[in-house]
């Protein structure tokens, strides 16, 4: 299938004339986000979220393997995501398209090396045996900002998955079944969440930023600005990539925005997870 | 309601038989030719001469005589390449609009929209689009449009604006002038003097959409007082 076009005339005028008045397509607010659906598998660490009509789905798996000599006292993590066809048919299997390569690298500085899992939890056996966690990311719809729910899919099934309960006794390690001890949550420093803005041009003669852009407000973005931070307002990853020129106060009042939104979102997630966890029967006797 | 999968025999036998969007005459190597369903869908006939397949779907089968709204993709001599979502670029001939000659011809841009209709479409082949009605050779609306909103749906929906008895564009005309092109490959193209109005229209669309959740008219005029037009 040949790349979609790119949007007509129309629809370009069209949106850039109902920006500058404030008004977006789907009736959001500027800065108003999407509400986030999260809805849990039936095993610990699946989850699918949901941005409108963005779907992501986040699954973890953990196993224990030799850790390499370098780091004999961590855990590791790995990130696999990969955006099929499933998504949209704008992506090939095989051919990572820039957005793809941006979204890998996003997920990968956001979920692990903002330190958001602590690794020296990981660790079994200091030079044999560690924890080897696997986060895989499937987009199965793209409606415009796929970043930002695999963040929030990633990072919520990270604190929904349980491993193993695992006993050493001296050089001896006995992993236990779920059904014989209770699963153990993985140790997490903190909790990240990914936002994303995105720029029109001449931002300056009133074409404020927006947030959370649907598909078509994507495309026609000059720059999107994504800012990652958790409930704390501790920023972890601010990236910018496309040319509009901000200066330094749009910068500042956009990471102010995101602190707001980062700490509902926090509500939300503690809130699903609750939930989810209440409809749940792990106890062992 | 006899639901009907593609590949599946349809009894349908008259002297005169219409075959209307779906269904297919396979001639066997004995005289017999059965009609089978390329569609998935119910079977519906009026009296026993006219038969089609109702069914939804999003991805849009070029037929002769249907008008599509299109975006021009690129130009390739004297035609137009035009996306219309099917699986095959449509190509516009420049000449193909009314009143057009060698040296008067319509100045088209890449991403411009158009209003025209398949004159020609084959499975294999690229489907062919005119700007003129068939028998009058006049414009008759189609041609370029300029302005507006596109707004997607499904193929379903296209068909039920187009009816002249669903309710939604006469309930959103009482309330504001707007202007639009139905196509029926799933794109409607608005205008109005108002974005307001516009976003009104596209909203209403999406909610009134069989996929979307098939809103009801009284829910549409609720949700119309919610915005503001």
């Amino acid at each position: 299938m040949p790349r979609p076009p790119s949007p007509s005339i129309p629809e370009k005028e069209f949106v850039y004339g109902a920006l500058k008045q404030s008004l977006r397509l789907d009736g959001r607010a500027m800065l108003e986000m999407r509400t986030p659906t999260l809805t849990f598998g039936p095993e610990l660490g699946w989850v699918e979220c949901a941005l409108g009509k963005t779907r992501v789905l986040a699954q973890v798996d953990g196993k224990m393997v030799k850790p390499p000599p370098e780091w004999p006292l961590e855990g590791l993590i790995s990130i696999h995501s990969e955006l099929s066809s499933m998504a949209s048919n704008e992506f090939e299997p095989g051919r990572a398209s820039d957005q793809e390569v941006t979204i890998t690298r996003m997920l990968d500085k956001v979920l692990r090396r903002s330190d958001a899992v602590d690794k020296e939890s990981l660790c079994v056996l200091a030079g044999q045996r560690v924890w080897h966690i696997r986060l895989t990311i499937h987009v199965l719809a793209d409606a415009g900002n796929m970043l930002d729910c695999a963040c929030l899919a990633g990072i919520v099934a990270l604190k929904h998955f349980r491993r193993p309960e695992v006993e050493v006794v001296g050089d001896e390690v006995t992993i236990h079944h779920p059904s014989e001890r209770a699963p153990v949550a993985l140790a997490l420093h903190h909790t990240p969440f990914c936002l994303t803005f995105a720029f029109f041009p001449d931002a300056d003669a009133g074409t404020p930023p927006l947030l959370d852009p649907t598909h078509l407000e994507e495309t026609l973005a000059a720059g999107l600005l994504s800012v990652a931070l958790n409930a704390q307002r501790e920023l972890c990853v601010v990236q910018k990539a496309g040319g509009v020129p901000l200066a330094p106060a749009d910068v500042l009042a956009i990471v102010d925005v995101a602190v707001a939104k980062a700490r509902e979102l926090d509500k939300v997630v503690e809130r699903a997870l609750k939930e989810d966890w209440k409809g749940r029967n792990v106890e062992v006797r | 309601m006899s639901l009907i999968l593609p590949g599946e025999h349809v009894p349908a036998q008259h002297v005169n038989l219409k075959l209307g969007p779906g269904l297919l005459q396979l001639s066997s190597a004995n005289e017999r030719s059965t009609i089978i369903s390329t569609r998935a869908g119910e079977v519906r006939n009026t009296g026993s001469r006219k038969w089609w397949i109702e069914g939804n779907s999003r991805r849009y089968v070029p037929a002769p005589q249907e008008s599509v709204v299109g975006a021009v993709i690129s130009r390739s001599g004297e035609n137009w390449r035009v996306d219309i979502g099917s699986a095959h670029m449509a190509s516009l001939d420049g000449l193909a609009f009314e009143g057009a000659t060698k040296r008067n011809r319509p100045n088209l841009k890449v991403g411009s929209l158009l209003y025209a209709r398949v004159s020609l479409a084959h499975k294999d082949m690229e489907p062919e689009l005119e700007c003129f009605d068939a028998q009058t050779r006049k414009a008759e609306g189609f041609g370029e449009l300029k302005g507006g909103f596109l707004v997607t749906c499904s193929l379903k929906m296209c068909r039920l604006l187009l009816d002249s008895e669903h309710f939604l564009f006469p309930l959103l005309g009482s309330r504001f002038p707007l202007e639009t092109a139905v196509g029926l490959n799933g794109r409607v193209w608005v205008n109005c003097k108002d974005p307001k109005q516009t976003i009104a229209v596209a909203r209403c669309i999406e909610a009134v959409d069989p996929d979307g959740g098939g809103m009801e008219e009284s829910a549409v005029k609720k949700f119309l007082n919610t915005l503001d037009v």
